[in-house]
């Protein structure tokens, strides 16, 4: 119903953002594509909620018992994100930024960069379908290894950078002419399944004196058959993407009807580790959707080793900065809204490849921003923990957790408030 | 020549002493037996000769070695390989060289489906057949074959260069037979002798990408 005039109602089925997208449909004849991750409004972790100690237990004081976080890969890492979405001062941003919160950081679709490499103190290279800028002289350079089978934001797809950022040096890269369409492949091109990802990473390890980690990232879809697939084929860590993660460039039919939530992948994946007997022995991170040391803590809470943060760490850098909103507004948006991130005009200079919008990004103030921010999370998720009586982050248990939704009972497999009871196991 | 015998070393121990050698090395390597992941990630100018039938990833992401396998080899023959040689003298599965950026890759037999697929700088030469959908996605290098091409050779194929001495099933979306130019007869001859094949240039014919599908068209939708 319309504020101004009662009389106008709006409907539930064709509201005005279907309409205008049916109508911009009509006009171009193409998908919308575009960046940033999920809008619509799904279970997360907000629907839970931690049961603070009381009398059954006690807390442990803030600031003066300890409650620590150390654990082998960081607690909160930095996803993949390519150097062609992202500008080169971006990338070195989120490599600063990772180092001084004492983190590891991620290359993405397109190689490693120099900036890149030289910043990040810990590196995990992703090995994607498209090997586009894939060397082996980086892979020995990086930490760890991630290969990539899927993403939250387009579990089944492949990357998308439109040929406004395929810029010289991107197109030098990836071995591909300047401003065309870059579409990478959805699956690799050399294995066809689990059984061949097994010997890839036999050669992956041959290849690197068995000395890095190997990573398996999976975009949420049927977590629990492929995070035991990923273990089987021999994978250090599992990275499980849900559907609210962000992507650089792919279509919104893809971002917002492929691919579950956070909230359940987090469970299902420590379900499939557990009747392994490996939870913690491959550790799990967690990905898709995560903003706050609330974020954290319930993500550890259901079993998670660690977190990994996206667009929540551009976002940091300035990505959506009111300071910027006149010109959001001069290209159809504002702060808060922007999602064009193929576009390659991003005002803060983080998603672009224009050379005057990159150098507004300053990396050294981009990376202390980002680890400021990573720091916060690490107190916020410290400040729950203790609140439980936790004197490490990974003794937060689904115990300490209730929903306060069905759903989010049903998904996270935590008792909905004020009852014991968790749908689909009982209980009253 | 330092001999490696399979029956008696581990996968780990060929490729930690290959990784290991100096440019000249000579190594012979036996009893195979289709094992995986030999020979991989060489980064000097060894002589590899490898006697059996090989698994996966043959080679993988060689870089400068020259490696000749008397044999078979099993699916994603020198992946993503740098540079040097690898020479097969039987047949090939799979994704040879896939995404391989330099280098040179003969294959004296057949080479199965995807061949050369998304190929970004490498440079194959097959003595017979090859099988669908190679050159898939291939980014630059050249695709010399000198017997038949499967379905859909080339889709979707942006700057490498096919070279087709028999005949063509049929073209992927995007490719199409191009002039065969004296830049063109000249590199093949190269590539030809650098491979000892003995066949004339005149014999083939190019293939290359038509360049409709690099951006968006509205009007090229039945093709995506």
């Amino acid at each position: 119903m319309s504020k101004d005039n009662p009389t106008l109602i709006e409907s539930a089925t064709f509201p005005r953002h279907v309409i205008a997208e049916i109508q911009r449909a009509a006009k171009t004849g193409i998908y919308d594509i575009r960046g940033f991750g999920a809008k619509r409004d799904i279970p997360t972790f907000d629907d839970l909620v931690f049961l603070g100690a009381s009398t059954s237990r006690y807390p442990l004081e803030g600031y003066r018992e300890k409650c620590t976080t150390e654990v082998i890969l960081g607690n909160i890492t930095i996803a993949g994100m390519s150097f062609g979405s992202l500008s080169a001062q971006a990338k070195e941003s989120l490599g600063r930024g990772a180092t001084i919160a004492g983190t590891s950081t991620t290359t993405g679709d397109g190689g490693m960069t120099p900036e890149e490499r030289g910043h990040s103190k810990t590196l995990v290279y992703q090995y994607l379908p498209s090997r586009y800028g894939m060397n082996p002289d980086d892979l020995r350079k990086a930490d760890a290894i991630e290969i990539v089978l899927g993403q939250g934001a387009k579990p089944g797809g492949g990357g998308m950078l439109l040929g406004q950022k395929i810029s010289p040096r991107v197109a030098q890269m990836r071995n591909l002419p300047e401003g065309i369409d870059q579409r990478s492949a959805c699956r690799h091109p050399d294995w066809t399944g689990p059984d061949d990802l097994e010997i890839k990473i036999q050669e992956l390890r041959e290849i690197t004196n068995w000395e890095k980690p190997i990573y398996v990232k999976v975009g949420a879809t049927r977590v629990f058959y492929d995070v035991t697939l990923a273990v089987k084929a021999g994978a250090d860590v599992v990275v499980v993407d849900g559907m609210q993660g962000g992507t650089a460039a792919t279509q919104d039919v893809f971002i917002e009807h492929v691919g579950i939530p956070t909230l359940p992948a987090v469970r299902m994946a420590v379900e499939a580790l557990q009747e392994m007997d490996m939870h913690r022995k491959v550790q799990l991170i967690v990905s898709g959707g995560i903003r706050s040391g609330a974020d954290v803590a319930k993500a550890l809470a259901l079993g998670a080793d660690a977190v990994s943060i996206g667009t929540a760490a551009l976002i940091a850098l300035g990505d959506q900065s009111p300071e910027f909103d006149d010109e959001y507004k001069e290209i159809g948006s504002a702060a808060g809204f922007w999602d064009d991130y193929q576009a390659g005009n991003d005002p803060a200079g983080i998603t672009t490849q224009d050379p005057e919008l990159a150098k507004r990004l300053d990396p050294i103030l981009g990376g202390r921003r980002l680890a400021n921010y990573i720091n916060v999370l690490t107190l916020e998720l410290q400040t729950l923990a203790r609140a439980c009586g936790k004197s490490h982050v990974h003794n937060l248990e689904p115990e300490d957790m209730v929903a306060l939704t069905m759903e989010a009972a049903a998904m996270a497999g935590v008792p909905l408030a004020g009852t014991n009871w968790i749908p689909g196991k009982g209980g009253i | 020549m330092t001999e490696i015998n399979l029956e008696k070393s581990t996968i780990r121990e060929l490729n930690e002493a290959l990784q290991a050698g100096s440019s000249g090395d000579k190594f012979s390597v036996n009893n195979t037996v289709g094992k995986h992941a030999l020979s991989v990630g060489l980064t000097t100018k060894v002589d590899v000769e490898i006697n059996g039938h090989v698994g996966y990833y043959c080679a993988g992401m060689n870089q400068q070695a020259n490696i000749i396998i008397n044999g078979n080899a099993g699916p994603g023959l020198a992946e993503n390989m740098m540079s040097g040689q690898v020479r097969v003298t039987g047949n090939a599965s799979q994704y040879a060289a896939a995404t391989a950026h330099g280098g040179l890759l003969v294959i004296e037999g057949d080479s199965s489906s995807r061949c050369g697929i998304s190929m970004k700088g490498v440079n194959i030469v097959v003595g017979g057949n090859i099988g669908h959908m190679s050159a898939f996605m291939a980014q630059s290098g050249c695709l010399v074959v000198c017997g038949d091409a499967g379905d859909a050779l080339g889709d979707s194929i942006y700057e490498a260069k096919i070279y087709v001495r028999g005949k063509v099933k049929s073209l992927g979306t995007d490719c199409i037979e191009k002039e065969m130019r004296d830049e063109h007869k000249k590199e093949l001859q190269q590539l030809l002798s650098q491979s000892k094949m003995s066949h004339g240039v005149e014999e083939f014919r190019r293939y290359g990408s038509a360049r409709k599908l690099y951006n968006f068209d509205i009007d090229q939708v039945d093709d995506y």
